[in-house]
């Protein structure tokens, strides 16, 4: 429902760099972070590049200051500009109103605020990459960042300001789920993308001004030395750790659970079939969530925290675990004698499966105390955190640009060079990162640019597989502006989908729908409509 | 497109991605309450701040009241500056919401009082800020700075002369104290008042923005969500410095 007879939708309607940068379309906004967040993930993989070029041998290339700038602005650019908005600022963006059956967020104009401050943050942490870097690494500690020379004061800004567009799309997202449901949809009718994105806006909300707070008194320290962070003048750098950790840890909640949003879409219409624990996989969200905020210590169980400190974070950090697993697997249930569609979405998810389920896993050793002691700082973590957040995030983020590519861009893409470039980007993806387990198991540490030669044959593997992997992703980059040069118009609703944004125009038009749609069903209630011819156009 | 139909029935003051005023009104305010969970969650890493400061150093708290280093008296009328402040407040939504939407004398007169509520409030606020200047630059003046500023002969730190970094207090027999730290508790101080102040500056700003907006003819009974969030913003604020005042210029 609701095309335009003279064809104009979202995209075409008005044109001009004014007509999109002051946009109060969410559909806009999404497209244009979508190119934002890759663009600085270009810059943060060249930054990637450099440090695994560093480690190829054992023995210094660059030289230490370099290779710590190098991974501070690698981590950095990473979590800030790109893991953190990624799914939530594009995907979210552009599917919140429309999976809702809503004309636009409740505050669009507050939206095109966050993209803004957003580039304006991003700016900050820009000059700090041309300025000459910053060396502390993305964690900041205390008292090395209270006294470093080199830029942190405009990389604190950055992420301060930074800050702020991540909470305002989080209240933007809480008062639109709220508020603005479609007549029917009850909140146990809602897509599981959208409740992926309701407690994501919680964890943005609640975490993301300590971490503010946090940055601020650094910056005041470096600025006043006033005491709170730095040992030399009266200050615990522990409090340091406490405060930043109470929100990072959670940040990491904010990266992966709209990627969880995302693979329950796509596990669902491309295996045509009703999710399995629609409830669990809801409650999950919002179970992770709230616990989430409870195990931040478990980053300091070597800063000399009481052994009864750790031994609670751990315990709670095992709890976390569970809703995870519960998510995963529903997913596997889903698929069970499900109708698999074997495509680009289909490989991307089962990658994502296997790659974030050995992010968790490998995350249980660091969560138990005897293990974490020789594991703590080495590359064991290194590798644990890149599969949860850059595989878990990142494949996520790609599975959910193919699944609403045709209704974002009303294209096609080649499914055959779309499924060669997710078996090159996952075979690739593997072989940079398990080398380092073993490197970390063995005593790697993480964070040196010269190493013992022992760690030589790991880490020029992984070296190998970063380069690689970064040409597939290239590859990748190349199945969509193919797809936008050349590609077929795409039908309404190519996979059979039964959410709203499917009941849309594609592209939508402006106003996303004509009326208001209303929710009549379960969006997995795929057994109960009669089965279209799946490619005709409406 | 589809706007022909949206004039007719809707008031002009409703987007139109609403389909009721009473969507638009308690999503604005769902977003305000939002809005202040995380102020509020802002707030509280300066407030553990503080507690973690205060276990490391209590005597050094005790101290700047012995010392009688902060104004009680100045802190206190603050107090009820800003308390008085968030009553006018309230009463300037009260105004806000008798306001007919009918245009007329009765909408004129709760729409002036509305008015003069909010720049009542908005003075107060102002009275609270040159209160806290006179406050700041008499500390300014003595030598109470934050950190690595602070210099006041009568309490004098001790500075490493080589790094410059601060140790202690300086003890009559040349003794370091390195369980005193009053350049600690003045850098939470301003750095406390100050983000405070802040806020109570940018919140003169949006009182004023409501003044000019009733000035033009704006707020009736259905469309005064925008005084009350502000109000609630306010009173946010004013309850912000109900804790600050006694944790700081209290405490024994």
């Amino acid at each position: 429902m609701g095309a335009h007879s003279d064809g104009s939708n979202y995209l075409n309607a008005t044109s001009g760099f004014k007509s999109w940068f002051w946009t109060v379309d969410h559909k806009r906004l999404g497209i244009m972070y979508i190119i934002t967040i890759l663009s600085f993930f270009l810059v943060g993989g060249l930054a990637a590049m450099l440090v695994r070029y560093e480690l190829l041998d054992a023995a210094p290339t660059l030289g230490a200051t370099t290779y710590n700038k190098a991974f501070t602005l690698h981590g950095a650019i990473m979590v800030f500009l790109v893991l953190v908005p990624a799914i939530p600022a594009s995907l979210g963006n552009f599917l919140v109103p429309l999976q809702l059956g809503a004309k636009d967020v409740a505050f669009p104009k507050l939206n095109r605020l966050s993209f803004h401050i957003y580039l304006f943050g991003a700016s900050f942490l820009v000059y700090t990459l041309v300025a000459g870097g910053v060396d502390t690494g993305w964690t900041f500690y205390t008292p090395y960042s209270a006294n470093s020379s080199s830029n942190v004061i405009s990389a604190l800004t950055g992420a301060f300001i930074l800050g702020f567009s991540s909470i305002l799309t989080g209240l933007n997202f809480i008062v639109t789920i709220h508020k603005m449901r479609a007549p029917g949809m009850t909140w146990t009718k809602m897509p599981l993308f959208l409740w992926a994105m309701y407690a994501t806006s919680l964890i943005q909300i609640l975490a993301t001004p300590v971490i503010a707070v946090t940055l601020f008194l650094l910056m005041v320290e470096k600025s006043f030395g006033i005491g709170i962070f730095d040992p030399a003048l009266g200050g615990d750098p522990v409090l340091f750790q406490h405060f930043f950790w109470f929100y990072s840890h959670p940040v990491v909640y904010v990266m992966i659970l709209p990627a969880f949003g995302v693979i329950s879409e796509t596990v669902t219409i491309h295996s045509r079939k009703h999710i399995f624990g629609y409830m669990a996989i809801a409650a999950s969200s919002v179970a992770i969530a709230a616990v989430g905020f409870l195990v931040w210590g478990h980053h300091m169980f070597l800063s000399g925290q009481s052994e009864m400190t750790g031994a609670i974070f751990s315990f709670i950090t095992f709890g976390v675990a569970v809703p995870t697993a519960i998510k995963v697997c529903s997913w596997i249930a889903t698929l069970y004698k499900g109708s698999i569609r074997w495509n680009t979405v289909m490989f991307y998810t089962i990658g994502f499966l296997w790659i974030f389920t050995i992010g968790g896993l490998t995350g249980l050793p660091l969560a138990t105390l005897a293990t974490d002691v020789h594991l703590h700082d080495t590359y064991f973590v290194v590798a644990h955190f890149h599969y949860t957040m850059m595989g878990g995030v990142l494949f996520a983020l790609i599975t959910g640009i193919h699944h609403w590519w045709p209704k974002m861009t009303g294209k096609m893409f080649s499914e055959k060079a779309g499924m060669a470039a997710s078996l090159f980007a996952f075979i690739s993806y593997n072989l940079t990162f398990i080398p380092q387990f073993i490197a970390g198991l063995r005593g790697m540490p993480r964070r040196y640019h010269e190493y013992l030669p022992q760690y030589e044959e790991m880490m020029w593997l992984s070296s190998i597989g970063a380069f690689l992997f970064g040409i597939s992703l290239f590859c990748v980059l190349a199945v969509w502006i193919h797809s936008l040069l050349k590609g077929e118009k795409a039908p309404a609703n190519p996979w059979g989908g039964i959410s709203l944004e499917w009941e849309t125009a594609t592209p939508p038009i402006e106003h996303n729908f004509e009326g208001q749609p209303v929710c009549d069903r379960g969006p997995y209630e795929f057994d109960e409509i009669e089965v279209k011819a799946p490619m005709a156009a409406k | 497109m589809s706007s022909e139909h949206a004039h007719a029935d809707h008031p002009p003051y409703q987007a139109h991605f609403f389909h009721t005023m009473e969507q638009q009104n308690s999503s604005s305010k769902l977003g305000m309450w939002c809005f202040l969970v995380q102020e509020l969650l802002f707030f509280s890493g300066l407030f553990m701040a503080y507690v973690a400061m205060r276990y490391f150093y209590p005597d050094t708290f005790s101290e700047v009241q012995e010392r009688n280093l902060l104004s009680i008296p100045m802190g206190f009328t603050n107090t009820l500056v800003l308390l008085t402040s968030s009553l006018t407040m309230a009463l300037a939504v009260r105004e806000a919401q008798l306001i007919p939407i009918q245009e007329g004398a009765e909408a004129q007169k709760h729409r002036s009082n509305m008015m003069k509520l909010l720049l009542v409030t908005a003075i107060l606020a102002c009275v609270f800020l040159v209160i806290k200047y006179f406050e700041y630059t008499h500390k300014i003046h003595i030598g109470l700075l934050p950190g690595s500023f602070y210099d006041f002969p009568e309490w004098p730190v001790f500075k490493d002369p080589g790094t410059g970094k601060i140790l202690g207090v300086m003890g009559e027999n040349g003794i370091i104290d390195v369980r005193s730290a009053p350049h600690i508790f003045f850098a939470l101080y301003f750095v406390m008042t100050g983000v405070h102040g802040l806020h109570v500056v940018i919140g003169v700003g949006v009182i004023l923005w409501l003044f000019l907006r009733g000035k033009r003819g704006e707020f009736n009974q259905e469309n005064y969500s925008a005084v009350e969030n502000v109000g609630l913003y306010w009173h946010l604020v004013d309850l912000i410095w109900i804790f600050l005042f006694p944790l700081l210029y209290l405490v024994q």
